[in-house]
């Protein structure tokens, strides 16, 4: 009866493993197509799958470490156990170690996070020349973009162009947005650019990223904004440049062509 | 044997022996007895039951959560009709989002901390140092006392209107400040701001006690390094709760003003919310995040240090050897608890802080992965050539155990900030801290009922059923929750009432049900834990003084202890880890048994090397 707790216990740790092994062919696993689609992405893989292999080598040694010792010591076989407080030369090297490696762990993803989030790092023309404004909203995106050929100013426009819940971008370039929110917290979540954001009520925050194939990717608000969240859904699409121009030329004809052609000759 | 040992006999007639120096105590009546009692044993029986109501309450609303999740806007099986007639028995968005808001509330401030600090501090406390009672009596009543109101504006706010708080159990401003923001946001997120303040004074009366009490009242011999390590933890977490309740308090109080009185700590101006008129301003919303979390953080470790003590006392008891590293044990204790409030801003990597404090808090937090690890090798260490009885509670500690290691090593990965903002907001979070603090604190807290019940109520409880419910849990909570770490990874958001409306998060729900199975398996093995708890108290076997063969000092007063608890003033003479020592033929030696002179050195933690 007492090796059924060492099977009992070795088959919840080999099922936790197994479990992660099949996950990818399941379709647990990051977001399809496969791998991230932004080069910032495919460096949190990276991080992630580092994480992923230490975490995995240490998870399998304590696992392996409790089967011997359920079966080593809980067989019943009734003898007196070890006297002994501890070992301090023990303590020292189970200190150590585990104190380098979560070192090593926190100063290697500086970068990538400085690389993220810190502006002066950012790419200085995308940053020089946003792409578009985002407010979120109860329960949708808003979204604004200068007019073709201008830049984005901080306070809306007369040409400005106006979408909701459908934020087009170049496609093989940084992308710089401006995040605001109307109301209340919203996340601005790519899952398959592996970017996240909160949008803050009262700031502007700068958000770039780099999707790197053409198609469309959804925007998710991940931070929780009321009773609509679930349903606070946008769409990212990466474009070819030309593509992009053509779409805020048409953006530009629909919004301000009321068939009397001098208004257009004016603007120009 | 030493003479100081009581002997025998009082087992038997401790019920008129006890209170020999208190006959004063005798004429109480039942209300001062049983109901406003200023006995430390019974109100931590009273947080006892109330906690373990309220666990069932609020895994009801779990199972709410997970029915939206595994089956989004079906009917809801045997209560839909009755609560949600208007959706055809189906529960609606806004419903959704005070099921997972007040499941939250009702687990963290209505279960965890209080059973812990609540339930097992006042039970264990003057028990396990060797005292009478709490410094405060009194205020240990009120402690108690005071999470009445406070449930009573929890569960009373899903009945007005707009229901109950629907802002998370993190109450994000601007959500939470502005009643329009959504329904849940009017009177309901009042009453949810009140009842976390009373739920602050009844934490606030305990901690102060327990530290006077862990201060001052010990028995003589009972050294710093001679106590438990249950009482470290308690002594630990109260000081965090000393240090860290005020802030949360005030952020309270802050909150509510804004809602009330119209002051704007929290919203700032022009925000137009749900089309009302824009806002008046001055308030900065990132605020209340940083003062929620620097109570919240550290709550996290009041809810998990108190588990971490007493798992190390029944592995210790139940390995038959003496606990490995006591002191390296009590110093990661500390180190967890003064770390634990420089790491709040990991809660708050994607919130648009200062990427540099992300870098700091990235650093801080990864540090106190570490003496976590040291704890998780000590327990292995204390295993390690043990003479293992796999009792009910050594079952939960080793699952303890287990699933803290996960819960710790899946920390680390939201810890790397680059990583995070990835699963940030996903079902990755959820999966971390229900392994920290269901499958780690919940199930020491299983091993503790089933360990501390004889002391409590002089009987046993069913080793064997006790067996099964582990089994089952373990079982239920491990599908439950493991596969919430792949959902994260595949980009699940938390609190998405219908995450199928995004077309790469569909091929999901099978996966969905299977953790909604597995959460009603581990839901309904909880009745077989109430059910042999109930019966036990009733018809349990009778057992002694100490049935474990254990060494702390709460095993040489009675089952249960009288009024005063100890009939014989214990003088404590060793550390309480004494098993399988050589100067004695039994393999446990208790911390008030008199040794001859010659064996005194035995104390190991007298003469450290």
């Amino acid at each position: 009866m007492n090796r059924f707790w060492f099977f009992f216990f070795s088959f919840a740790g080999v099922a936790a493993v197994a479990s992660f092994a099949v996950a990818p062919s399941m379709g647990w696993w990051f977001p399809a197509p496969g791998p991230s689609l932004s080069p910032l992405g495919a460096q949190i893989d990276d991080l992630f799958y580092m994480i992923l292999v230490i975490t995995g080598v240490t998870f399998i040694g304590v696992m392996i470490a409790l089967g011997y010792i359920l079966w080593k010591f809980g067989s019943g076989r009734g003898e007196r156990s070890t006297f002994t407080h501890g070992s301090h030369t023990l303590e020292v090297i189970w200190s150590i170690i585990p104190a380098g490696v979560l070192l090593f762990i926190a100063l290697y993803q500086m970068d990538v996070w400085a690389r993220f989030r810190v502006k002066s790092m950012f790419d200085q023309q995308a940053i020089a020349h946003p792409v578009a404004e985002v407010t979120a909203r109860q329960f949708e995106w808003r979204i604004r973009y200068p007019a073709p050929g201008k830049t984005l100013q901080d306070t809306p426009q007369f040409d400005d162009l106006y979408t909701v819940n459908d934020l087009h971008v170049p496609v093989g370039k940084p992308a710089v947005i401006r995040l605001k929110s109307e109301d209340v917290l919203h996340s601005f979540y790519l899952p398959h650019l592996r970017i996240k954001q909160d949008a803050v009520p009262g700031l502007v925050i700068p958000v770039w990223f780099q999707c790197d194939k053409v198609g469309e990717f959804p925007l998710v608000c991940a931070e929780l904004c009321g009773w609509g969240h679930y349903k606070m859904k946008g769409q990212l699409s990466a474009q070819r440049e030309a593509d992009f121009a053509k779409y805020l030329e048409e953006l530009s004809t629909s919004q301000f062509d009321d068939g009397v052609p001098i208004a257009k000759a004016e603007e120009k | 044997m030493s003479t100081l040992n009581p002997a025998d006999h009082l087992i038997t007639t401790h019920d008129h022996e006890t209170g020999h120096a208190h006959a004063a105590h005798h004429e109480i009546g039942f209300v001062k007895k049983y109901v406003f009692s200023t006995d430390h044993k019974i109100i931590g029986i009273q947080f006892l039951f109330t906690t373990l109501l309220m666990l069932l309450l609020g895994g009801t609303l779990a199972l709410g959560v997970r029915w939206q999740l595994a089956f989004p806007w079906r009917e809801m099986p045997v209560v839909g009709k009755l609560l949600f007639s208007a959706q055809g028995g189906a529960i609606s968005p806004e419903f959704y989002t005070m099921l997972f808001t007040m499941h939250a509330t009702v687990m963290i401030f209505l279960v965890i901390i209080p059973i812990l600090a609540g339930a097992f501090g006042n039970f264990l406390i003057p028990l396990q140092i060797g005292a009478d009672d709490m410094a405060f009596p009194t205020l240990n009543m009120l402690s108690y006392w005071f999470m009445w109101p406070a449930m009573a504006f929890f569960l009373g706010s899903f009945f007005v209107e707009g229901g109950a708080a629907a802002a998370g159990w993190t109450s994000y401003a601007t959500l939470s400040a502005n009643p329009p923001a959504a329904p849940g946001s009017g009177l309901g997120q009042t009453m949810w701001l009140m009842g976390v303040t009373f739920v602050g004074f009844s934490s606030m009366l305990g901690s102060v006690n327990y530290m006077t009490t862990i201060i001052n009242m010990r028995a003589p011999g009972m050294t710093l390094f001679r106590m438990p390590m249950t009482i470290w933890a308690m002594f630990i977490t109260a000081i965090l709760q000393a240090f860290a309740l005020p802030v949360l308090t005030a952020a309270g109080f802050m909150l509510l003003f804004e809602r009330t009185l119209g002051m704007s700590f929290f919203t700032p101006g022009g925000l137009v919310i749900n089309n009302t008129a824009p806002t008046v301003g001055g308030g900065q919303a990132l605020l209340w995040q940083h003062l929620f979390w620097f109570y919240s953080h550290p709550a996290v470790y009041i809810m998990i240090l108190p588990a971490m003590g007493m798992v190390s006392d029944m592995i210790s008891c139940f390995s038959r050897k003496p606990l490995f590293g006591y002191r390296p044990m009590v110093y990661s204790i500390a180190a967890i608890a003064g770390l634990g409030f420089i790491v709040w801003g990991h809660h708050m990597f994607t919130s648009g802080m200062n990427p540099a404090l992300g870098m700091t808090f990235m650093v801080s937090t990864m540090m106190i992965a570490l003496p976590s690890a040291v704890k998780t090798f000590n327990w292995l260490g204390t295993l390690w050539g043990g003479n293992l009885q796999f009792t009910v509670p050594l079952l939960n500690s080793i699952g303890f155990v287990s699933m803290f290691v996960v819960g710790g090593l899946s920390g680390i990965f939201m810890a790397a900030v680059p990583v995070d903002i990835h699963i940030h907001d996903t079902y990755y979070i959820v999966a971390h801290f229900h392994y920290v603090l269901f499958g780690a604190t919940v199930f020491g807290v299983f091993g503790a009922i089933h360990f501390w019940f004889p002391k409590m109520f002089g009987r046993m409880m069913s080793e064997s059923v006790g067996k099964v419910h582990f089994i089952l849990s373990f079982i239920g909570f491990n599908c439950t929750f493991f596969p919430m770490h792949m959902l994260g990874v595949a980009g699940f958001p938390r609190r998405l009432a219908d995450p199928y409306n995004y077309q790469y998060l569909e091929h999901l729900l099978p996966l969905n049900r299977f953790i909604t199975y597995s959460a009603l398996l581990m839901g309904f093995a909880q009745f077989l834990l109430i059910g042999n708890f109930l019966y036990s108290i009733f018809k349990g076997k009778k057992v002694g003084r100490n049935p474990w063969n254990a060494n702390g000092l709460e095993w040489t007063a009675p089952s249960p202890p009288g009024h005063g608890n100890f009939d014989i003033l214990p003088i404590v003479y060793r550390g309480p880890y004494e098993y399988a020592s050589p100067l004695v033929e039994e393999d446990f030696l208790p911390q008030t048994r008199f040794l001859p002179n010659e064996d005194r050195h035995a104390d190991p933690y007298a003469n450290p090397h």
